[in-house]
């Protein structure tokens, strides 16, 4: 196994026509762990992860793989150390779960080198791990959408990338199917050391699941760390103007937000 | 990498290995393989049939010897100058349309987005009727005039309708406005002319292979080997492009710089074929469509919809001129099979309520 690569946003200010989406932003992403980026909508995490992944140029400052410069890496070389599986990925009408993740092979390829067998092995261990095996010969469009986003993590881990990063992979699941997402890019990142980083917009989930929490407001960063300190009341107040009660989550000893508005309470909040 | 990277739940039995994928593989390349076979043999089968048939009939060995460049008296003329070089035409003009329009459909991933609905068509065919009728061009000059036509006719449903890489209703309405527009350009050049010649009216509204020359011929033979092999190495990238920019960004494609590739590549097929044979009306259009309906999702359908093209020239001309009683240009033919197409399109789009 190679060593795991280091990945850090340096003075990173990205945006949209004359619209400044992040500014200034320093990020170090912790190698081998899993790293979650919490935040209110539209406060710029997808765009983050589109300036990480090189998708979007950055305004100023600089995204640093192991040392080199995102943006000047040739395109496949990067698409072979880092992945990134984007909001809302779209499957071709038809296509089979097994050509579906086949794709994820692309970086690895030539225009004219013909599939071998490392290709048919990475799509075979990526079906095995997502659990989607069963399923390899299906139409995509046929299956429920936690099938569906398992099959897209199986050709984000064909691409057979040390860092992985992923914009909301567990949106629109049901609640078993958000912990079979987040159980398996847990084993990932166990049995093979993959750097994760990944949006979730359930912040008890993040907590539980990340090494490290980052919680980011207005294209900043407000908080990073460990999550029991990152997932406190006065952040959450800060970050999502939303009063709770932060308490110590009984079958995972990480912490546990429990958001409190006007109705259903006991007893009046203080302030 | 292990295979026990992942601990499987107990009770689930099959492991996938490498060799079940290789053979889900290599099932889904047989049948491609097969289609792509069969279509080729179909071309070649129509190409002879429509150098043998017509008004009159000769043998193989005549039509064999003529194409070999010996004299044969009658078939000399009727087969060398007359059907040989339209035939020719058919088979190129029909495999770049079919080429160009599924990659336009895969690109912009929407079968509505093909180059003869959304006005690139019509630009090079207006370029060339004005060419030719009004400034009295012939050969390169309009080739070069069309190529320049549905390049600023891209550009301009590009600038219009398609930033970000969103393509919907608006691109296509976008598209249909310019192509009516510059029909009537077309149809004022027409106008125009000296003296009313319908087979060329028709020839620039709907396509026509009437009275095809060898100097039509050549450019779009040129065309299509050089442009084709351009579209076909772009095949890889046009795969991963249709799972969305940014995935396809993610796995490694140039987006922008392999769209200008497929655009540049896709509208000089447009634009010599139309030049030499009109824009022959849905066949852009209709070849990915049937393509992927034979080849099955998944594989690439570039060579199966430019065999589907060819073949549907081919046939569409024959049928035009030989099955109708009266001789109808090979637009007509191919429009009536294509515009019920998109009338069953745009009803199943609007009523799925998608933005097309
Ligand atoms: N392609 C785009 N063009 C213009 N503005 C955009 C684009 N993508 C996102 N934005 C804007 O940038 C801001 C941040 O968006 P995003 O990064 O997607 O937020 P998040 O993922 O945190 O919800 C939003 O206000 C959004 O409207
Ligand atoms: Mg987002």
């Amino acid at each position: 196994m190679t060593t795991t690569p280091s990945l850090t946003a340096e003075e990173l200010s990205l945006g949209y026509g004359d619209r400044t989406v992040v500014s200034d932003l320093d990020l170090a992403v912790a190698p081998g762990a899993i790293t979650v980026i919490v935040g209110a909508n539209a406060c710029g995490k997808s765009t983050l992860l589109r300036a990480m992944s090189r998708l979007l140029a950055p305004r100023t400052g600089r995204v640093v793989l192991d040392g080199r410069l995102v943006h000047k890496m040739p395109a496949k070389e990067l698409a072979r150390t880092l992945g990134l599986l984007p909001q809302s990925p779209i499957a071709p009408e038809g296509i089979t779960v097994a050509d579906l993740v086949g794709r994820g092979r692309h970086p690895h390829q030539g225009v004219f080198s013909r599939w071998n067998e490392r290709d048919d092995e990475a799509v075979a261990e990526a079906l095995e791990a997502t659990q989607t095996a069963e399923l390899a010969d299906r139409a995509v469009d046929e299956l429920s959408g936690g099938q569906r986003q398992r099959v897209w993590i199986a050709m984000a881990l064909a691409q057979q990338t040390d860092v992985l990063l992923l914009d909301e992979p567990t949106t629109f699941l049901d609640p078993s199917h958000q912990i079979e997402v987040l159980d398996l890019l847990t084993d990932l990142n166990q049995a093979r050391g993959t750097t994760i980083v990944m949006v979730l917009h359930d912040l008890n989930l993040a907590a539980r699941y990340a090494d490290r929490l980052v919680a980011m407001a207005g294209g900043r960063i407000h908080a990073q760390g460990e999550p029991a300190d990152v997932l406190t009341e006065e952040n959450v107040r800060a970050v999502f103007g939303l009063e709770s009660r932060v308490i110590t989550d009984p079958t995972s000893g990480r912490p546990l937000m429990l958001p409190i508005g006007r109705h259903r309470v006991f007893e009046p909040v203080a302030g | 990498m292990s295979a026990d990277l992942l601990t499987r739940p107990a009770g689930t039995d099959r492991v996938t290995t490498a060799a079940d994928v290789a053979r889900g593989r290599s099932r889904r390349a047989r049948r491609r393989r097969t289609v792509v076979l069969v279509l080729l043999v179909l071309v070649v089968a129509g190409f002879a049939v429509s150098l043998m048939f017509g008004r009159t009939n000769y043998s193989a060995s005549e039509v064999m010897r003529v194409v070999l460049g010996e004299q044969v008296p009658g078939a000399s003329f009727t087969v060398g100058r007359l059907r040989l070089p339209r035939a020719v035409l058919a088979v190129f003009a029909g495999f770049a349309f079919g080429l160009a329009g599924v990659t336009f459909q895969t690109m912009l991933r929407n079968p509505l987005a093909s180059p003869d609905v959304i006005g690139i068509s019509s630009g090079a065919s207006a370029a060339a009727a004005v060419g030719i009728i009004v400034f009295g061009l012939n050969g390169t000059a309009v080739s070069v005039l069309a190529i320049v036509a549905a390049l600023g006719v891209a550009l301009l449903v590009y600038l219009l309708a398609f930033r970000d890489g969103v393509v919907g209703t608006r691109l296509i309405l976008m598209g249909i406005g310019v192509a009516a527009m510059l029909d009537s350009v077309t149809a004022y050049a027409l106008s125009r002319a000296a003296e009313w010649d319908l087979q060329e009216a028709m020839r620039w509204l709907t396509g026509s292979l009437n009275g095809t020359g060898w100097n039509q011929v050549t450019p779009t033979v040129l065309a299509v080997l050089v442009l084709a092999p351009v579209l076909l190495w772009q095949s890889r990238n046009l795969s991963a492009l249709q799972l969305g920019d940014d995935t396809a960004a993610a796995l490694g494609v140039r987006v922008e710089r392999t769209r200008i590739v497929l655009i540049v590549a896709a509208v000089g097929l447009i634009a010599f074929a139309t030049a030499a044979a009109g824009p022959i009306a849905f066949v852009a259009f209709l070849s990915g469509p049937i393509a992927a309906r034979i080849v099955g999702p998944g594989s690439s359908l570039l060579v199966p919809s430019a065999l589907v093209g060819a073949l549907l020239v081919l046939v569409a001309d024959f049928v035009g001129q030989y099955a109708l009683g009266t001789r109808f240009p090979v637009g007509v033919v191919t429009g009536v099979l294509g515009a019920p197409y998109l009338v069953y399109l745009i009803i199943r789009t609007h009523r799925a309520g998608s933005s097309l």
